[in-house]
């Protein structure tokens, strides 16, 4: 019996390296830390009522907003032991599949885990609170979105310790991923932690442009909102296209890898180029899905620390709305040398050029709303001008890749690793950490400190250029990206090196990130005023942090950046405007199973990568039974009485 | 604040300082700015001009955006204009529209241009009559038959200079790619089907070439050398191979198909046809059963206690690569020091 | 506070009272934006149907292994339902919760059938050595077809359960709208099979 325990856990666990044993260690004793505090402080009711059943918005854009922070760290330790690893010539750190397995969960972590939930966060953080609404459309969905997403994650890092991650790089293609490649359990676990968490991207774009379209504050008209909320719109209009495609893609593996069928495989008739193409078509948007919100919080960023309107409003709208169309007609360029022929191959580069004008315009645009302004430079500002001589290469070397016959020298090298990590770091990492330090006050009701956070900045940026510059020129050179490692004689060591050394800064600047919010927590900042930058949107008309019905009364829109001319109105003289009477306020009830639906998901999940059909099977029963049980619950909403907003309201005065 | 504009000045000048210096002294020591081929130096010529065009745009951008940051950063007494409601100037607008969509329009017909002037299925124009290569990406090794020579080789290539090549590209198992820099640009090899690839190298010498697309554990280990010799040189070495090697059969290939990587092997024949039927009918036979039925396989069962240098296919010492004991070659002799591919 | 302002006196768009969103349009638009993705998600696998159709592997193609009658058969069943499910939205309008009950029942009876002929096909299709992994064409197959049936069950469950809470609550505006969304769903699911029958099957045999 013990033998059979033992040669079980041996088989199921993932053994045989130091790494992964002081990991395992880790992991437990994180575990049973948090365990331990929940029950000694008697949290556990705590967590559950507050947290784990809420459906309010701001508590489930925090906990996108803490997961991704999360996942950002284990995506920056992939890195950086890749990093480690590529400093020297024939370097023994990591072996070869290991190195495998962390350059792909590195991809996925960071794209999926990582900038997908913090802008999920920073959606559901602005967007209701810009459009002056009470919640998305729908909370209910939005909550189950949120730990759909969690489980996915959940599943996949749990590969980690559990037997073993994927290892056919972040896009998985055949016949690589397929089971005569990749024989091992790591690749359904892709498979099956991408495609729950999918269904719940899916969902949370249906959700917001509902909430868009449909619940925008009275006056609000579509020349009034808000840039970051424009650009929201674009951004889920390319998430209800592209991941549909996504859903099919991956379902059409595992039928691959579970039923033998043969969509991508190299016998039966196969193809694997079929797979390349659909997940591109999915892939390339995916791009402009996370860097078009980061537009937008640029856009409000440079608007409001220039004290000054945004310039070329109609324009920048123009922009946002043709790259999101756009986006759908270039997902070849990933692969000009798969022998397309010449008529596809110009086709493609063509589009892909094209991507560039509306790209620069907004570039121009926020110049120019510099121009004739007063540029004051927090750290939500600096992250912004950074973003723009970044982005600006980057989509330069962009550029250069579009030029199909040039690309033929580009391709799979480090030069294109080094452009995505620009546009990628540069435009969407720099813009959600611009949001995230926006936005933070109104979140939790305290500043960060901008002492530390200036650091961190300085030391993040300048880890950038170190890191991936010498990436352009080391792929020139002829180095290819997932080679784990390479010799004496190709001179790379010395662009290398240096890379590495820009990576460790970043990890640095990620530290002083870490401790410039530990240390804000510890010397809390208290933001009174509700409105700590000046702000020019209707979040800053509100107390931070927001309360639970956002507005006590629904605001009347009647500019563009309602709240600035407000404070103008108010500052030339004239009253303020006037609100309505209070009313008991409609409010969604919280509701346990958006959690324990995803923890069916799970097992489903689970179930399948091991092909235990006794879990996976159950928990489809699960699924059902609490879709059945939400669909039954005719008692999901409640009243605000207004003696509670009055009270809500005057101690939220207090303050100020 | 006056501390943060005065950082990021120096900075912006740091980075612009180090950009040009590893610019003007990296592009000569890279190798894809050092083409010994028609095919690439016609892309290094395309990459320097889209260069050039993206340099029209950054530079003045950049400069723009430091001069903006500067001049109406917030400070007491500023005397530059300051203007919040000014949000629209149809004339502006037009400007940084115009500006791009030139810019996009000169390099889209430079673009179509150089793509079916360079198609890699184009064969290259040339008195001498062009040589086949036929090209397998296997796991994770190079087989590089020669069908007009009857010879074959594992992870080095031999050609004549000034000749075009014609490179047959397939892949038994992953999708890889073929990347010999300095000769041009790669195209991908996939199962089941077989891509073209025209490149020529200029001169003698010895160039670096690489599997570019990701194969699984030890696509590391996939670099091979494309030696470039003198036409009668490689007659020579063809002739020394028939005569030395061993012969390739179809069980040979299928062992040299199994997972592993090689190191540099000649063969002194090879059988007809055979890179017909590892496109249509070897590569297309690889499959597994359905998951459901089979235990699940983890992380522990694969690699645990295998390191991925013992299961090496192919022994060296057996058929080794001989370029050395043959006459009139001493400039290969460099050739040991750069076998990246070895173990 | 109370003094107005000029332009507030006028919402630029329709709400009852301020704040208060019409709930059951809310989830109408929703739905109509959920069908834009599923649209896509079966156009998908249209297209890799398409790519797959002629990659046999040696096996039989369409011609060889379909049978249009019990095809045809499935068809104007399917057309049908869609046909009663129309006509239970009329009941609805018409405020007749029994005629709505009852046309949904036959609604789901004929969706029963439906996957009933479709089990039997795939079930006789299997027992002729036809499965998803036989060829690259049989796996584009039974997932484009199957993936349709399982849309259709999935549809036939649904409108199980709005029938039990129609039976509970009556005719409300909740039930209303459940009753539309599913109806729209059903709806999209015909023309789905329209595309389904086309291109597999009538192209497929011609």
């Amino acid at each position: 019996m013990l033998d059979k325990i033992k040669d079980f856990a041996s088989w199921f666990f993932v053994t045989g390296d130091p790494l992964i044993y002081g990991a395992d260690i880790a992991i437990a004793l994180t575990t049973l830390a948090i365990v331990f505090v929940l029950t000694y402080f008697k949290k556990w009711n705590w967590l559950w009522r507050e947290w784990l059943t809420t459906v309010d918005h701001k508590r489930v854009g925090i906990m996108y907003i803490i997961a991704s922070l999360l996942m950002l760290f284990r995506g920056g330790v992939d890195a950086l032991l890749m990093r480690t690893q590529l400093a020297f010539p024939d370097m023994k750190f990591l072996s070869p599949e290991h190195y495998n397995e962390v350059f792909t969960t590195h991809g996925v972590i960071m794209i999926l885990f990582m900038a997908m939930p913090l802008m999920f966060g920073l959606f559901n953080i602005a967007v209701p609170l810009q459009l002056g609404a009470r919640d998305v459309a729908f909370p209910f969905l939005n909550a189950l979105s949120f730990w759909l997403f969690f489980m996915g994650a959940m599943l996949f890092n749990m590969s980690f310790v559990i037997g073993g991650s994927a290892d056919s790089g972040w896009l998985a293609y055949p016949p690589l991923s397929e089971l005569t490649g990749s024989p091992g359990v790591g690749q359904d676990f892709y498979i099956w932690g991408i495609q729950i968490s999918g269904i719940g991207s899916l969902m949370t774009g249906i959700n917001f442009i509902v909430t868009i379209v449909k619940m925008r504050a009275p006056g609000m008209t579509w020349s009034k909102v808000p840039m970051f909320t424009w650009s929201v719109l674009s951004s889920c209009i390319t998430i209800i296209i592209a991941f549909p495609v996504l859903t099919v893609t991956l379902a059409l593996l595992f039928l691959d890898r579970y039923l033998g069928a043969h969509f991508f495989t190299m016998d039966g008739g196969g193809n694997a180029m079929m797979y390349i193409n659909l997940i591109w078509m999915w892939g390339h948007p995916e791009v402009y899905i996370v860097v078009l919100p980061a537009f937008g919080i640029y856009s409000e960023i440079v608007s409001t620390f220039s004290k000054k309107r945004l310039f070329g409003y109609g324009s920048m709208v123009f922009a946002m709305m043709s790259i999101s169309v756009m986006s759908y007609f270039t997902w070849l360029h990933h692969f000009f040398t798969m022998g397309s022929g010449a008529s596809v191959n110009t086709f493609f580069a063509i589009t892909t050029m094209v991507i560039a004008i509306p790209t620069g315009v907004k570039i121009f645009n926020w110049l120019f709303t510099m121009y004739r302004g007063r540029i004051t430079f927090s750290t939500p500002m600096l992250w912004t001008l950074a973003f723009i001589p970044c982005f600006v290469v980057g989509g330069m070397t962009g550029v250069m890749l579009s030029v199909a016959p040039a690309d033929f020298q580009f391709h799979n090298s480090y030069f294109l690793i080094a452009h995505f990590h620009q546009v990628l770091i540069g435009g969407v990492a720099f813009g959600y950490f611009a949001g995230l330090y926006y936005w933070w006050p109104k979140m939790f009701g305290f500043k960060l400190n901008e002492k530390l956070g200036k650091w961190a900045f300085w030391i993040w940026n300048i880890g950038f250029y170190v890191c991936f510059m010498p990436q352009y020129f080391v792929g020139l050179d002829g180095m290819t990206r997932r080679v784990s490692t390479y010799g004496w004689d190709t001179g790379w060591w010395a662009m290398n090196f240096t890379s590495t050394i820009g990576g460790f800064l970043m990890g640095l600047g990620f530290l002083f990130q870490v401790w410039q919010i530990a240390h804000s927590i510890k010397f809390m900042e208290k933001d009174t005023t509700g409105d700590p930058w000046n702000g020019r949107t209707l979040e800053w008309s509100i107390p931070s942090p927001a309360p639970l019905y956002n507005f006590a009364t629904t605001p009347m829109v009647t500019d563009r950046d309602d709240w600035w001319e407000e404070k103008e109105r108010i500052a030339a003289g004239h009253k303020p405007k006037a609100k309505p009477e209070l009313e008991p306020i409609h409010m969604p009830k919280n509701s346990a199973i958006p959690f324990l639906q995803s923890v069916c998901w799970f097992a489903v999940g689970f179930g399948l990568v091991f092909h235990w059909l006794w879990i996976a099977i159950p928990g489809f029963i699960g699924v059902f039974a609490t879709m059945l049980a939400h669909s039954f619950n005719y008692n999901s909403d409640y009243y605000i009485p207004v003696d509670e907003i009055k009270r809500t309201e005057a101690a939220a005065r207090r303050s100020v | 604040m006056k501390l943060a504009t005065k950082m990021m000045r120096r900075f912006g000048a740091l980075a612009l300082l180090g950009g040009t210096v590893l610019m003007t002294s990296g592009c000569q020591s890279m190798i894809v700015f050092d083409p010994k081929g028609p095919i690439g130096a016609h892309q290094r010529d395309l990459i320097y001009f889209t260069m050039l065009l993206c340099l029209i745009v950054l530079v003045p951008v950049l400069a723009l955006t430091a001069w903006i940051i500067w001049r109406y950063r917030d400070k007491k007494g500023s005397k530059a204009k300051y203007q919040p409601e000014w949000s629209h100037s149809t004339k502006l607008e037009i400007v940084w529209w115009g500006i791009p969509i030139a810019i996009i329009l000169v390099l889209a017909i430079v673009t179509a241009r150089y793509t079916y002037m360079l198609d890699p299925a184009k064969p290259l124009e040339s008195e001498k009559k062009p040589i086949t290569v036929q090209v397998t990406s296997l796991d994770w090794k190079w087989l590089f038959q020669y069908p007009e020579q009857g010879i074959a080789t594992v992870n080095y290539l031999v050609i004549p200079e000034d000749t075009p090549i014609r490179f047959d590209l397939t892949s038994d198992g992953p999708m890889n790619s073929f990347w010999v820099p300095q000769l041009g640009g790669m195209i991908y090899t996939m199962s089941g089907m077989s891509t073209t690839l025209h490149l020529q190298a200029d001169e003698t010498g010895e160039y670096m070439g690489t599997g570019a697309n990701f194969t699984g554990r030890d696509f590391g280990k996939m670099g091979f050398t494309v030696e470039a010799v003198s036409t009668a040189d490689f007659e020579k070495w063809a002739q020394k191979s028939k005569e030395s090697g061993t012969a390739l059969t179809d069980e040979g290939y299928q062992q040299l198909a199994k997972p592993g990587t090689s190191g540099e092997v000649t063969y002194a024949s090879i059988p007809d046809g055979l890179f017909g039927r590892i496109v249509h009918h070897y590569s297309m036979s690889r499959g597994a059963p359905a998951g459901i039925f089979e235990k699940a396989t983890t992380r522990s069962e694969l690699y645990e206690g295998k390191p991925a240098e013992e299961d090496t296919t192919i022994d060296d010492e057996q058929s080794g690569h001989s370029m050395d004991d043959m006459e009139g070659m001493e400039d290969m002799d460099g050739m040991e020091g750069h076998d990246m591919s070895n173990h | 506070m109370a003094h107005s302002h000029p332009h507030a006196q006028h919402p630029a768009h329709g709400e009852g009272h301020y704040g208060h969103h019409d709930l059951e349009e809310l989830r109408k638009f929703g739905f109509w934006i959920f069908l834009i993705t599923d649209c896509i998600l079966f156009s998908a696998l249209f297209a890799v149907y398409i790519v797959l159709h002629g990659s046999t592997a040696g096996g039989p193609g369409p011609k060889e292994i379909f049978e249009m009658p019990g095809v045809i058969v499935e068809t104007f069943i399917l057309l049908t339902s869609s046909f009663t499910s129309g006509l239970a939205v009329l009941a609805m309008n018409a405020g007749s919760r029994k005629g709505l009950i009852g046309w949904l029942i036959v609604t789901i009876l004929l969706g029963a059938c439906f996957i009933g002929l479709e089990v039997t096909e795939f079930v006789k299709l299997a027992e002729e050595g036809h499965t998803i992994s036989s060829s690259a064409f049989l796996s584009g197959f039974f997932t484009l077809v199957g993936t349709h049936g399982l849309h259709v069950s999935l549809g036939i469950f649904w409108i199980s359960a709005v029938i039990i809470q129609l039976v509970r609550h009556g005719i409300t505006p909740v039930t209303k709208r459940k009753v539309q969304i599913t109806s729209l769903y059903w709806h999209f699911l015909d023309a789905v099979w329209i595309f389904v029958f086309t291109i597999v099957y009538l192209m497929g045999v011609m």
